[in-house]
């Protein structure tokens, strides 16, 4: 991709083509502003949540590990982690089988009222979250599911439904329906038909929806203290805790731990994607 | 033509067997109208069409990824309308290849012996030889978008042919590929099924194809098979003008019958001119028809007609020089789209533009159809 003006270029576009890259840097840094400085600060020495003269003088004493050590020593903490880490991934494999399910069933042609039921699934990503804990509580107290493990990862699971459901629908649109009718013919049965011939056409797509299910049931903080109780008390609601009652730079380790892992997890299924779609030949090496 | 289309009393056992059956897809309109047709084992049948004819309709309906909405359909004599296409084992090649990309070449054919729970070294001798049958061995390690469109398409019909079907469906199955491929590989699979001697139900919409393929091709339009015979009945004897316009470059001029014999009439063009024609669907002196000629059985020379032979004033429009042939367009009649093609010989004539010559043809090269 050429990038330079081309010699033609009025001065109102030489403008706007350094203009535009300003308001992108600006844009850039609005996003990852808050994040990136909450990584400093996540070793500092002291108590603090601001910078202290020593860190901005870079003295080495300023920057410390202790936090990053209370994370993992303190059995609040430790508790919290093995909770999240209990709930994401069963939350997530049921929005992966169910969401993966409902976008190949939408995507018949024959499906009536398409349209209505995809607004349907789609909803717990519109509707603000409050009203959906709100009325989540309220259901799963009638049906005895309230403050229960399987509450929290049902209303997780929900939550993740929709982005599975996007993300599949998405790998959907570039399948080829003459596939499974091959399958058909060559006498693949239609359970073996999916398993062996569509599953993996469209696994790059179940993988990323899969991805952001495990990541919304892993951040996700308003439903868990509507629906969990004590019991279910994962890292993202022992951090709002942690901040309302003992303000501990604990938080900036945790956040910080929480970013990292999300990246590494991003790259790591995005690597997997890319290669297995080159693998199939439908994107050039 | 509503009449059924049996086997010529000659051919095999019917293998495939169409019994009255109609489709409709949205419950009013008819997309395929009592479709009646026998096809004997080991033929070549091809259905040709233009698009919405209902011929990948047909195909569909056998391949069971259509129902018949009405009648049934036999496969060796066994009623098949409620068995799925998985279990029906015929074979299907389709237009895009439809081969698994995320397969190798062997992996594509072997998934057909995998479902049908065949030994590991028996697929492998089978893909093998799949293989060497498309002249494709060296290539079950590729993936299907390494290979060209032809190679791909070899896979397919390898794979279609890997588990030994009796029968195999193709829908349009050289459509993307380039003229030279797609001769190359209409003879390549027309040998290869009389070879295994399998059933082929062929569909297309390039009558070339179907004419050079075939044992018999079935034209449809409207939902109807409007003619079923060997490619040269029904390039020569044409049963109607629908057949005659679809199958090769054909004249059509228009009249009345003027006078009517047993196998000869006499036809009134409107300008008046009278010619000789065979009735084909014709009945009384009286009635408007379309006479339809090839334009290679127009003859320009008086010396080989009959001498009672009725011939027609034609001006030269057009000379097109095209190496092996000419082809000159005439009017003739007042249609000013009269071709006529003639051999690159050294005694025809190459005609000028504005030149007035006199056509005429041999009585029964001349068809009256319906109008």
């Amino acid at each position: 991709m050429d990038h330079r003006l081309p010699p033609y270029a009025t001065t109102g576009q030489r403008v706007w083509f350094y203009a535009f890259r300003v308001i992108c840097g600006l844009i850039f840094f609005f996003l990852m502003a808050p994040i990136l400085v909450v990584i400093p600060l996540s070793f500092n020495a002291q108590n603090f949540f601001t910078f202290t003269p020593g860190m901005l003088a870079f003295d080495p004493d300023a920057y410390s590990l202790r936090h990053y050590r209370d994370f993992f020593t303190n059995p609040d903490w430790q508790q919290a982690l093995s909770n999240s880490l209990k709930i994401a991934p069963v939350a997530t494999l049921l929005s992966v089988s169910l969401g993966t399910l409902a976008a190949i069933g939408l995507s018949q042609s024959h499906v009536p009222f398409k349209g209505a039921i995809m607004a349907v699934m789609i909803s717990p990503m519109i509707v603000p979250l409050i009203i959906s804990a709100a009325g989540m509580y309220f259901f799963y107290s009638r049906v005895g599911l309230q403050g229960t493990y399987w509450g929290v990862v049902l209303a997780h699971a929900a939550l993740g439904i929709p982005f599975v459901i996007i993300t599949v629908t998405a790998t959907m649109v570039g399948f080829d329906k003459s596939l499974t009718r091959a399958a058909a013919s060559l006498g693949a049965n239609p359970v073996t038909t999916f398993f062996r011939v569509q599953m993996p056409l469209i696994l790059p797509g179940v993988i990323s929806g899969g991805l952001f299910a495990f990541i919304t049931s892993f951040d996700e903080v308003v439903v868990v203290i509507f629906v969990g109780s004590a019991g279910q008390q994962t890292l993202p609601w022992q951090m709002f805790t942690g901040l309302r009652e003992q303000i501990s730079p604990t938080i900036l380790a945790v956040a910080t731990i929480l970013v990292v892992v999300s990246i590494a997890l991003l790259t790591v299924v995005e690597v997997l994607r890319r290669r297995s779609e080159r693998l199939r030949g439908m994107s050039p090496g | 033509m509503n009449g059924e289309w049996g086997l010529p009393s000659d051919t095999q056992d019917t293998f495939v067997s169409f019994d009255r059956v109609q489709k409709s897809y949205d419950g009013e309109t008819l997309v395929v109208k009592d479709l009646n047709l026998d096809i004997g084992k080991g033929e070549f049948l091809t259905m040709l069409g233009p698009s919405g004819s209902g011929k990948t309709t047909c195909l569909m309906m056998l391949a069971g990824f259509e129902t018949a909405t009405h009648g049934e359909i036999l496969l060796d004599s066994r009623p098949i309308n409620n068995i799925p296409p998985h279990k029906r084992g015929i074979g299907m090649v389709f237009q895009n290849y439809a081969l698994f990309p995320h397969m190798t070449v062997a992996e594509n054919l072997s998934f057909p012996l995998e479902v049908r729970k065949i030994g590991k070294s028996e697929r492998e001798a089978k893909v093998m030889r799949a293989l060497d049958m498309v002249q494709m061995g060296d290539f079950g390690g590729r993936r299907p978008a390494q290979l060209s469109g032809g190679q791909q398409q070899r896979i397919a019909l390898a794979r279609a042919l890997v588990f030994e079907p009796e029968l195999v469906l193709m829908d349009e199955p050289l459509g993307a590929l380039d003229k030279q491929l797609r001769e190359t590989l209409q003879f390549e699979i027309t040998k290869l099924a009389h070879r295994l001697g399998i059933t082929v139900v062929y569909v297309t919409h390039d009558q070339t194809e179907a004419l050079t393929m075939s044992d018999r091709v079935a034209v449809f339009d409207d939902g109807r098979i409007q003619q079923l015979d060997a490619p040269d009945v029904l390039y020569e004897q044409p049963q109607n003008s629908f057949v005659a316009q679809f199958i090769g470059e054909n004249n059509t001029l228009t009249g009345r019958v003027a006078e009517m014999h047993a196998d000869m009439c006499v036809v009134r063009l409107d300008d008046g001119e009278l010619i000789d024609a065979v009735p084909v669907n014709v009945s009384a002196v009286g009635d408007r028809t379309q006479v339809s000629i090839r334009p290679e059985r127009v003859e320009m020379n008086k010396d080989r007609l009959a001498p009672d032979a009725h011939t027609l004033k034609a001006e030269v429009l057009e000379f097109i020089y095209m190496g092996d042939i000419y082809r000159t367009r005439l009017r003739v009649a007042g249609h000013e789209n009269f071709v006529v093609k003639t051999r690159n010989a050294p005694d025809q004539p190459r005609l000028k533009p504005g030149e007035r010559i006199e056509i005429g043809w041999h009585p029964q090269d001349c068809r009256a159809l319906d109008a």
